[in-house]
Order: structure tokens, then sequence, then C-alpha cells
């Protein structure tokens, strides 16, 4: 186990009890390596390198919605690569690439790669963010673009901070499975 | 929508603890063998001479062969939902039912004489047991593939198919107890179908609701 996959392992545990900063800087960290494997593998297949941070955004997701599939006695690094693989055929097939060999390469080699200077700015997510219920879109879009706290949200939409908090979990959870299910 | 703004999201739900994988498995779990056993007890029952037939080998042997592979197919599934995660010998120990099962014929065929291979096979209770095995396992595939919705399979089809042969060893074990026909002939041909009708079925539902 490198000693990146230990720090993440720390991080994604710490993120598991609940420790925000810590998983938040667990994504951060695992924002430019998605980066770098989408871009790649886009590449290799073919396709253009433009579309990878549609790729990022859902693996993100991914990996946040399927965290309890991850053991904490676990090494971390093959666990993402598999996510970040999946998430990446879905992206060739959605692009009309069916059956292509998709090889992501251990992550301890790849190097990060940055946002490039307008994509990280992602078409899909965007667009989806307006087939949310109403309450979803104004908690995702306070919390997400605006910065704005759990308890900030609840008093602008004179909503509880429960509510808040089940609005914003479900409003997630429905971006993916838009991102997932709607053909480019 | 940018990177770091969903991210700022996604740290944002990180207090809404996941229950644990394996607890929510082995909860539905339960209550897919419990289903199986209402289904079973109001369309079927077991046969009257369920108890007195626990000395003979050929009964016991069926519940053998549909444990042996409900077991193993709960041991693969539990890996198959989990990205990154190597199924090794579980992938094998799916064999070991119809492994058995071979041996069980390949016996049943040396001590029965050939005429009454047939008939042996064909048995009493075929269409009954191509009915019911399925039946008595559709509610336990629902609860199993709706606790593999919690997962992340890296083939959702295949997942969904396994979780047809635990359903269907489930669905088995209990029809077992009430099918009059005990010979591993018949065990191989029709137990064999109505479980493969359910293996589909699983990989049919699965393919499109083990999608994440």
């Amino acid at each position: 186990m490198s000693e990146r996959d230990a720090e993440w392992a720390a991080l994604m545990r710490a993120g598991l009890a609940g420790d925000r900063a810590a998983y938040m800087a667990l994504l951060a960290q695992l924002a430019p390596v998605l980066r770098a494997i989408a871009r790649r593998g886009l590449l290799r297949a073919g396709m253009a390198a433009q579309d990878a941070e549609d790729v990022v955004q859902e693996t993100l997701l991914a990996i946040h919605l399927k965290r309890q599939t991850w053991r904490p006695d676990e090494p971390i690094g093959p666990w993402i690569r598999a996510i970040a693989r999946n998430k990446l055929v879905d992206a060739l097939r959605k692009r009309g690439r069916r059956g292509i060999e998709v090889d992501v390469d251990d992550l301890s080699d790849m190097l990060a790669a940055p946002p490039e200077a307008d994509d990280s700015l992602t078409r899909d997510v965007a667009r989806h963010l307006g087939d949310l219920s109403e309450g979803q879109r104004q908690v995702v879009q306070a919390i997400a673009v605006d910065g704005a706290s759990i308890r900030d949200t609840a008093a602008r939409l004179l909503m509880s901070e429960g509510a808040v908090r089940v609005a914003l979990h479900r409003g997630l959870a429905a971006l993916a499975t838009k991102l997932r299910e709607r053909p480019e | 929508m940018k990177t770091d703004e969903l991210i700022r999201a996604i740290a944002a739900d990180a207090t809404a603890a996941p229950a644990s994988l394996q607890r929510y498995f082995a909860l539905l779990l339960a209550l897919a063998v419990t289903a199986a056993a209402i289904a079973f007890w109001i369309l079927l029952g077991p046969r009257d001479n369920a108890l007195q037939s626990l000395g003979e080998i050929r009964f016991v042997f069926k519940f053998i062969v549909t444990l042996a592979l409900a077991v193993p197919a709960i041991g693969l599934v539990l890996r198959l939902i989990r990205p990154g995660v190597n199924p090794g010998l579980w992938r094998v120990a799916v064999l070991l039912s119809p492994g058995l099962l071979a041996l069980g014929v390949a016996l049943e065929l040396a001590a029965l004489p050939s005429s009454s291979w047939r008939v042996a096979m064909i048995g009493s209770n075929s269409l009954v047991c191509l009915t019911y095995v399925p039946l008595i396992g559709l509610a336990p595939l629902g609860l199993l593939l709706l606790a593999l919705r919690r997962g992340a399979p890296a083939h959702p089809a295949l997942a969904g198919a396994v979780a047809g042969l635990i359903a269907g060893g489930i669905a088995a074990s209990f029809y077992a107890s009430h099918c009059p026909d005990d010979s591993p002939l018949f065990v191989a041909v029709w137990y064999s179908l109505a479980i493969a009708i359910l293996t589909a079925l699983g990989a049919a539902l699965g393919s499109r609701l083990l999608r994440w």
C-alpha cells in the first residue's frame, strides 16, 4: 500500500465517521487523479478529453454514494480505481463506444492533472441540476455554488436543517441517476 | 457546476452515515428466507413423511445440493457488489453444488438398473417443481436485488444472476421437503431447470436495477 493510499484511507475513515473537512480534503485530492484517469481513458478511446470533467464528477458522486462498499480495513486504491474504471466505461458507452477495452493504470502511477482553464465547468451536471425537484435544486445550489452551510441554507429557505440534509442527499442521488440514465 | 462546487455539496452530505452493506444484506436475506417459508407453507407444505425421510440418503442429499448452491452464491455476490474486490475462490465455490449433483447422478446411475433411469428422472412431480420453485423464489429474489442495490457491481447482470441462484437455492431447499421425487436424476433435471428460470430472471432484472 502506498503512502498516498494510506493517507486517503485515513481521510475516508474520518469521513465515514462524519468528519466533513477530512472528507472534503479526500475528494479534493482525488479529483485531479480522477481527471488524469478520465482524460487518458477518453483519449485512448479516441474521444476528445474535453468531456473528462463530466466523468470526474460522475465518479466523485459514485464514490460518495457507494462509500459503504469500501471496508475500512481494506486498501482504498483498488476500490477507487475500480469505480473510476466503471464510470469511464459508462461514459464511453454513453458516447456510443461499446466493447472498448478500458484500462485504468495503477493510481500510484497516475500524475494528478489540474483542471484546464474552463473545463472544470461541466455541462452535464449543470444541465441535470435543472431537472431536480425545486427544493432539491435550491438546496444543492445554495450549498455547492453559493457555499452556504447547512444551517444557512435552512435559514435562507425556511426549512429545518434535517429537511435540508434530506434534500441534499436525495438531490445528489438523483443527480447521479440522471447522469447515468440520460444519453448525450 | 464546477467540480469544486460539487465536492462542497458532497462533503456537506457526509454526515449521513451509510448503513453497513453486510448488515443490510443479512437483514434482507433473513427476510428472503422468511418470505420463501411463508410462500412454501401457503402453497405446498412439507410432505407427510418428511421427518421420517430424514434417515434416507436421497432425501437428505436434495438439501445438501440446494444449500451447497445458496451458501457459496451468497459469499460470491457479497464480493461482486464491492468494487475492486476479487471474488477469487468464491467463483469456484458456486460449482460445488453442480459437482455434488454430478456425483450423486453417477452413483444413482450405478445403483439403479438402466431400465428405471427414465422413471426416476421424470418422476411424478416435475411440473409442480418447475412451477413452484420459481414461484417460491420470486419474493426472495426481489428482496435480494433490493439489498444489492446498495452495492456497486461491475457487472449488474452477473450480480443479478447470482441473486437468482441464491433465491433458487432457498426456494428449492423448501420445495425439496414437499417433493416426493428424491432421485438425484430428478433433481439434476428439474431442480436445475427451475433454478435456471430464477437465474435468468435475476440476470434480466439485475441488468436494469443494479446499475449505479
